[in-house]
């Protein structure tokens, strides 16, 4: 009993470690719902601490990775697996590892693949863990099971092209087939490093894979540390994020729409109750509106938030009198006619990725000539109405800087923002000009989602 | 240890009973339910629009007897609309009634606060009910900041107090569910008091299922090419993603238009049923090459 008990106090706090804020009423209110449930079902156990704990969706993708730490599916290889491998193995100590099982295993898996075949996906996850997996001989206190050597091993994103061909034949549209096999074979890549995790877990104690190996949900991620997955997934969270942004702004408008008092109203409402002006009228307040005005680096290093940003930007657009965009890296190319009303957002994002190279003149960031050029080119652009909004990591390879060409910018605009995506920790370091600039145009840090969010709320 | 609940006795049982009032819940759907019932706890279910969050409420109220109260929430829903208010034009004529009597003012004070003059609002109605009452507290995101520290008391404590009257506690705790299109986020206070349950565009399996429940004339190989064309459509890059409900319409369209195969003709010709925005359609028009 006891047991149990120290196990669900680790994995609330491995929760908590994690960033999901479990109450200690939660806590309660968990224990009461597995009192009220049969745990004879793993999946039983799993919904009840999911509907007890974790109340935002956000977060449930933490939650599920440490549930399987804590309450691991199986433990070592399982019944099924070793029953299934017994008559392919030849016996005990037969070989495991080699060019003809691996060719083998590889077989098997895109049979599974090419059907979805969840159930049989799982089971060949932890196969593939056991037996291209494993790291014999290393010292004691080194994890011996790596995901990665199994990946590297097994390499399923070779399969991607027989999974797609295989999809054809199942009468799937080409774009469409290859969009599902990657999807496939991420969420099998994503199986394995479970099913190495859970392996880890077992032998080194959860705590110790809850500390480093649980990734941060999907809106605290950094744009530049993001895998290829989770940048699909951020894009994904563009649309709502922009939503709610706008429900909570048109909310808050409203309750502070109360402008003058209107005398005219308030005297003809007074008439209904005998002349005493119970309840004052109001005209509304006009609303005000920004032109906005964005610059944004294009470079590798920063492209994703760039992006990112723009696509949050147009999402909003209404809440804006007008919206102009400008890409950079050495040139200034305008961009704003990528996003009409109702555009297709795959589509923008292709369009933008071609006009990266407009961009460009030599592909080395120059702040400085950008700035310049855009000046020269653009100035029209800002006007006392408008913001300025510059998006980028500030290094400018030891270039010129510029720096009263971007006050007279900043000068001619309303207000202006520079957003940096690196942490703050490292600016000014190695080529960033991050408090140079941010010296003259106020710099505010902007590495995840959650933080875009908070910023484009606040300037509205 | 398990208890007999008042409403479901085993997440299977919610689950059995669910399906035969035509609502098909998945595992977790049930579970959530049933928990919700045996901890007598809110359950607050988020999920996109038209996954079926108000129906799950209807089809508790419906398998088990109950009687649904529903609290439609939207902007500037005030305590009035929720709870209770006094029935002022009624005081006012017991006042003006008793204008020639000689009954002291103290008299007439407690005459017009008592339940006589009460107007009940959905949650003082709800909690005041003998009877099984399922409370469905529908898209409380749309709903002020304020309101929600209204629902506080009546979810964790299920009681209302009323100032003149004191507190009203509940007879019989209802079975509450709140529904939230997560719009904006929720307060911690009012999450930490509720149960949570994410909906989610159900699997091909499950859907296929809702879909010939739901529109029994449809012929079983249409259906399945339906789900699969909606499945297909959901994993495109679609400003609004089709829901189990627009699969119905859709399902209810085809059987209206006596469609008997579901062929790239008829889905082009039927798209505006299940998308909504003129570049979704023009995408998907593309990706599946309906029009080549």
């Amino acid at each position: 009993m006891s047991g149990l008990v120290d196990r669900h106090i680790s994995f609330l706090e491995a929760l908590r470690a994690a960033g999901l804020s479990v109450s200690l009423a939660e806590d309660l209110d968990a224990i009461a719902a597995l009192s009220a449930l049969d745990w004879d079902d793993r999946r039983v156990v799993h919904d009840g601490y999911a509907a007890t704990l974790v109340k935002k969706q956000s977060q449930r993708p933490t939650f599920d990775a440490l549930f399987d730490v804590y309450f691991p599916r199986m433990v070592g290889d399982g019944v099924a697996v070793r029953a299934g491998s017994d008559d392919d193995d030849g016996g005990e100590g037969g070989v495991r590892d080699n060019a003809e099982q691996l060719a083998g295993f590889r077989d098997e898996l895109f049979d599974a693949l090419s059907d979805g075949d969840q159930q049989a996906l799982l089971q060949l996850a932890a196969e593939m863990v056991a037996r291209f997996g494993a790291m014999p001989g290393r010292g004691p206190g080194l994890s011996s099971w790596s995901a990665y050597t199994a990946l590297q091993r097994v390499s399923p994103s070779e399969l991607v092209d027989r999974v797609v061909q295989a999809l054809l034949a199942d009468g799937r549209l080409d774009g469409e087939a290859r969009r599902e096999a990657g999807r496939r074979i991420g969420s099998f890549t994503k199986m394995v490093e479970d099913d190495a995790r859970r392996r880890i877990a077992e032998e080194k104690g959860p705590e110790h894979v809850a500390n480093v190996a649980i990734r941060p949900s999907i809106d605290r991620i950094d744009f530049t540390a993001a895998r290829k997955s989770d940048l699909e997934d951020m894009r994904r969270e563009i649309y709502p994020l922009a939503r709610r942004l706008a429900t909570r702004l048109t909310q808050e408008h409203h309750a502070r729409r109360r402008g003058p008092l209107d005398f005219r109203r308030t005297v003809r409402a007074s008439i209904s109750t005998g002349g005493v002006p119970l309840v004052t009228h109001h005209k509304p307040k006009r609303p005000h509106r920004t032109e906005l005005v964005v610059l944004c680096d294009v470079s590798g290093s920063v492209a994703n938030f760039a992006q990112f940003t723009l696509l949050l930007v147009y999402a909003l657009r209404d809440q804006f009198e007008k919206v102009r965009a400008f890409t950079f890296i050495d040139h200034v190319h305008e961009v704003t006619e990528h996003f009409t009303p109702g555009a297709d957002v795959a589509d923008v994002m292709t369009n933008l990725a071609a006009a990266t190279s407009h961009a460009a003149l030599w592909g080395r960031t120059n702040y400085g000539r950008a700035l310049a050029k855009f000046e020269e080119q653009h100035a029209d652009a800002l006007g006392p109405k408008s913001s300025l909004l510059v998006l980028g990591d500030a290094r400018s390879n030891y270039s010129d800087l510029n720096l009263d060409v971007l006050e007279r910018l900043a000068g001619a605009a309303r207000h202006s923002w520079w957003l940096n995506p690196e942490h703050r920790r490292h600016w000014d370091t190695g080529d960033s000009a991050a408090s140079r600039y941010g010296e003259v145009v106020p710099m505010v840090e902007c590495r995840n989602l959650t933080q875009l969010g908070e910023f484009v709320h606040d300037i509205l | 240890m398990p208890q007999p609940s008042t409403w479901f006795s085993s997440p299977d049982d919610a689950a059995a009973r669910l399906a035969e009032s035509g609502y098909l819940a998945d595992p977790t759907t049930a579970t959530t339910a049933y928990l919700a019932g045996a901890l007598e706890k809110p359950l607050l279910v988020e999920g996109p629009a038209g996954v079926g969050k108000t129906e799950l409420a209807k089809a508790v109220a419906r398998t088990t007897g109950a009687d649904l109260v529903r609290l439609q929430c939207y902007e500037g829903l005030d305590e009035a609309r929720a709870l209770y208010e006094w029935n002022y034009k009624k005081q006012l004529l017991r006042i003006q009634a008793s204008h020639g009597d000689d009954q002291t003012w103290s008299e007439t004070h407690d005459d017009i606060f008592t339940d006589e003059f009460l107007l009940t609002r959905p949650l003082l109605t709800a909690i005041r009910r003998e009877e099984p009452t399922v409370l469905l507290i529908d898209e409380v995101d749309k709903t002020d900041v304020e309101v929600e520290g209204l629902l506080l008391e009546v979810l964790s404590d299920f009681q209302v107090t009323i100032p003149e009257m004191g507190t009203v506690s509940a007879v019989r705790r209802p079975f509450v569910v709140l529904t939230s299109n997560a719009t904006r986020e929720l307060s911690e206070a009012v999450k930490r008091r509720c149960l949570y349950l994410h909906l989610d565009y159900p699997d091909a399996e499950r859907e296929r299922e809702i879909v010939v429940s739901q529109v029994p004339d449809l012929d079983e190989r249409v259906a399945g090419q339906l789900v699969a064309t909606i499945s297909r459509l959901r994993e495109l890059d679609l400003k609004k993603a089709p829901s189990i409900a627009e699969s119905v319409d859709w399902a209810r369209t085809l059987v209206a238009l006596e469609i008997g195969e579901l062929d790239d003709k008829a889905v082009s010709d039927t798209l505006g049923v299940v998308l909504k925005h003129v570049s979704d359609q023009a995408r998907a028009v593309k990706e599946l090459r309906l029009r080549s």
